[in-house]
């Protein structure tokens, strides 16, 4: 870090604005923006009455458009200059906060473990917050599962969705057709979605980069598409519904017990309330997500593990180096979707009802979103974007009408100020000096 | 360059290969062979197929014709019969690339234990005996470090173990790079143009670490070189290709005098009519 910050100070000659050039180029960036909004924004049809359409005109908007535009593009151009200003003075505040961050790194886990353990119980706490709570943490897992494949492999997967679908279709027939638990069904449905994992591994492994990313979206949509149209297994567009809820080492968590059974509330003699499914849901979503967390952590720290990011830096050494690409590729697509497919599987017993709807390919780039905004390979960066993009929109739903620009303007501002991500630092797997004070 | 009284062990022998893109022959009819405990050179001008000979060694080409074999333990490997990646383990064969490849988000130290991927993942028994962190697996990970510690004191790259590789100077990722590959435990380091971009200081320092290596551990070495100072002073035996083809194979002293070798590194026509000082300069002794 210290040589990152030591080599920029040092190449850094502070250039004098050159404004002539700059506003040329902001111009040129409004003419752009005046370009596509004429047709975007200034233009709008609507219903004149008996069928017909007429074009209302909205130049004002346009100009808006212009001007936002030429502002916001000089103010990106002369904002980089102020970056370095502040490496000469130090880091600047989200730098600083990252750093700070790596310090305390064990510390702040823990505070977060406490906190996620504790929220249900918090005087502030109500189950819309713990259902909110439950959603942020499939994403969360969805995301560590991902970044094994992404972050640490290298592999860029734009079709995660189908190994969360494969995981949830799996639990949604084994219920419906041979009466299995969530229990039960959880082992299979990672299994199932882990098997998916290497049948889509086996035809990219030739492929990297934009050729890869291709293919897995190819084959996202193709698990949707299969879902869709083989009504006779999958339901179709109406889905499976009646999908059981999990239970607490058997008991159910509802009102009353089918023949002969307890439910939670009676065996431990307190009052029914629809409150503890929920809160149980969101304990076992937290507890899978530690688990996918210890496993990623572990295994990173395996030669697995080292052999995944060892492909990401470079394929031809590691064939040199007598690593099979093949095996090492496909354990990352196995692994990574095996969370997939767990968090399929909660997913599915969570809503109780699973239609392809739910697997559409904004969920893959969400997914996605939440692995690169975080920093990739970075798991408290997963947890972070995670929350960011999850409760967002959530906060935004008072105005709703600019719900979308909000989540544009801030995932550019995130790829201007930190295109490393959120978090980018990455802890050696081991080390052969003294821990230095920062990582503790 | 070495007097050694023992009979030289065959470790490479090359047979006949042949390797041909399209109409382009870049090897043509090549036989060599490479003995344990000496250090071979091959030289040529650019494009006389060294590189590729070394692709067809580690797998990453196949030969159009002609057999490569390994001698080990009295076993004879037929090179161009095991895939690509295996023969790094079963033959034993490392090596570097003219164009450093490290690992470079990875620190040093992770380099050399990449290295020893196939040893340490049969004893995490496919993760399982690492994810459980069985003392088995630790023994083996504690092997590894040693063995990593090792190559780093002699690449005087220890200080720096914990750097991201990519933040090495580029003379030091150039010996992190023979590290890695020697923490394979090779019977034949295949080293790609080791000296490129290196100081003259840098180079007489490689030239020291590739001979301690030889007497050390007793592998054989192949390189390719195009700095003649390090070709000269420390090879034992020296190939010169051009055009793919073979022209002069023998000692340093041998391949300096040979016309033929004049002749592909000057060019017929020149050869003649040679400046005084040029042709000095040939004869003069490059260490």
């Amino acid at each position: 870090m210290t040589v990152a910050s030591g080599l920029a100070v040092d190449n850094v000659a502070q250039p004098s604005i050159i404004w002539p050039a700059l506003l040329k180029d902001a111009l040129l960036a409004a003419f752009v923006a005046v370009l596509l909004a004429v047709p975007l924004v200034g233009l709008q049809t609507y219903d004149i009455g008996g069928g017909a359409l007429g074009i209302r005109t909205h130049f004002d908007w346009v100009g808006f458009a212009a001007v936002g535009v030429f502002a916001g593009r000089l103010a990106l151009r002369l904002l980089p200059r102020t970056h370095r200003q502040h490496e000469r003075r130090g880091r600047w505040a989200f730098g600083r906060l990252a750093a700070w961050g790596n310090r305390r790194a064990r510390a702040i886990t823990l505070a977060g473990i406490v906190f996620a353990v504790a929220l249900p119980f918090l005087p502030f706490s109500s189950r819309y917050l713990v259902d909110l709570g439950t959603t942020v943490l499939i994403y969360v897992m969805l995301g560590w599962g991902l970044n094994v494949v992404v972050g640490l492999a290298g592999l860029l997967d734009l079709g995660y969705v189908a190994f969360y679908a494969v995981g949830a279709y799996t639990f949604g027939l084994l219920a419906s057709d041979l009466g299995f638990t969530f229990w039960k069904a959880l082992p299979f449905s990672g299994l199932v979605a882990a098997s998916f994992g290497v049948i889509l591994g086996f035809p990219v492994l030739r492929l990297r980069g934009d050729y890869l990313a291709i293919v897995t979206l190819g084959f996202g949509e193709i698990i949707r598409i299969v879902l869709l149209n083989w009504a006779p297994v999958t339901g179709g567009p109406n889905g499976i519904g009646g999908i059981p809820r999990p239970s607490f080492f058997g008991l159910p968590l509802s009102r009353s017990a089918p023949e002969g059974g307890t439910t939670f509330h009676q065996f431990f003699g307190v009052e029914f309330s629809p409150d503890q499914r929920v809160i149980f849901l969101y304990f076992v979503i937290l507890a899978m997500a530690l688990v996918t967390n210890l496993f990623t952590l572990r295994i990173r720290k395996l030669p697995v593990g080292r052999a995944w990011e060892a492909l990401r830096e470079d394929e031809i050494a590691c064939r040199a180096l007598g690593i099979n690409p093949t095996t090492v590729k496909l354990s990352a697509f196995a692994i990574g979707a095996m969370f997939g497919g767990f968090a399929g599987c909660f997913f599915a017993t969570r809503q109780g009802f699973i239609s392809p709807e739910s697997f559409t390919f904004i969920e893959s780039a969400t997914i996605l979103a939440i692995v690169v905004l975080g920093g990739m390979g970075s798991q408290m960066g997963v947890v972070l974007a995670a929350i960011l993009l999850v409760t967002l929109p959530e906060f935004g739903r008072a105005f709703a009408e600019f719900r979308m620009l909000i989540f544009g303007a801030a995932m550019i501002g995130v790829m201007v100020w930190r295109p490393q991500g959120l978090i980018a630092h990455r802890e050696p797997t081991l080390r052969l000096g003294p821990q230095p004070a920062s990582a503790r | 360059m070495t007097e050694t009284a023992e009979p030289r062990v065959p470790l490479l022998t090359v047979e006949r290969l042949t390797m041909r893109f399209g109409g382009l022959i870049a090897i043509d009819d090549l036989s060599f062979t490479a003995y344990r405990g000496e250090i071979s050179a091959i030289i040529g001008p650019n494009g006389a197929g060294k590189t590729t000979v070394f692709n067809c060694l580690t797998g990453f080409y196949r030969p159009s014709a002609g057999q490569l074999a390994m001698h080990l333990d009295g076993e004879i490997l037929p090179l161009e019969r095991i895939a690509g990646f295996r023969i790094g383990r079963r033959a034993r064969i490392a090596r570097t690339f003219q164009n450093i490849r490290l690992f470079a988000g990875m620190t040093v130290l992770e380099n050399l234990i990449v290295a020893q991927h196939n040893p340490l993942m049969a004893a995490s028994a496919f993760s399982i005996a690492g994810l459980l962190g069985l003392p088995r697996y630790r023994a083996a990970e504690r092997e590894a470090i040693e063995r990593a510690r090792h190559w780093l004191e002699r690449t005087g790259l220890t200080d720096r173990a914990d750097w991201p590789a990519g933040a090495l100077p580029y003379g030091a990722q150039r010996r992190l790079e023979i590290a890695r590959a020697l923490c394979t435990g090779p019977a034949l380091l295949c080293l790609d143009e080791p000296a490129a971009g290196l100081n003259p200081r840098e180079s007489a320092e490689l030239n020291d670490l590739l001979l301690a290596i030889r007497a050390e551990e007793g592998i054989g070495i192949l390189l390719i070189e195009h700095d003649m100072s390090v070709v000269m002073g420390i090879s034992d035996h020296v190939i010169v290709l051009d055009y793919g083809r073979k022209i002069a194979d023998g000692t340093p002293a041998e391949v300096r005098a040979d016309p033929e070798v004049i002749k592909a590194y000057l060019g017929e026509e020149e050869l003649d009519n040679l400046p005084e000082e040029v042709a000095a300069d040939l004869e003069a002794p490059q260490t």
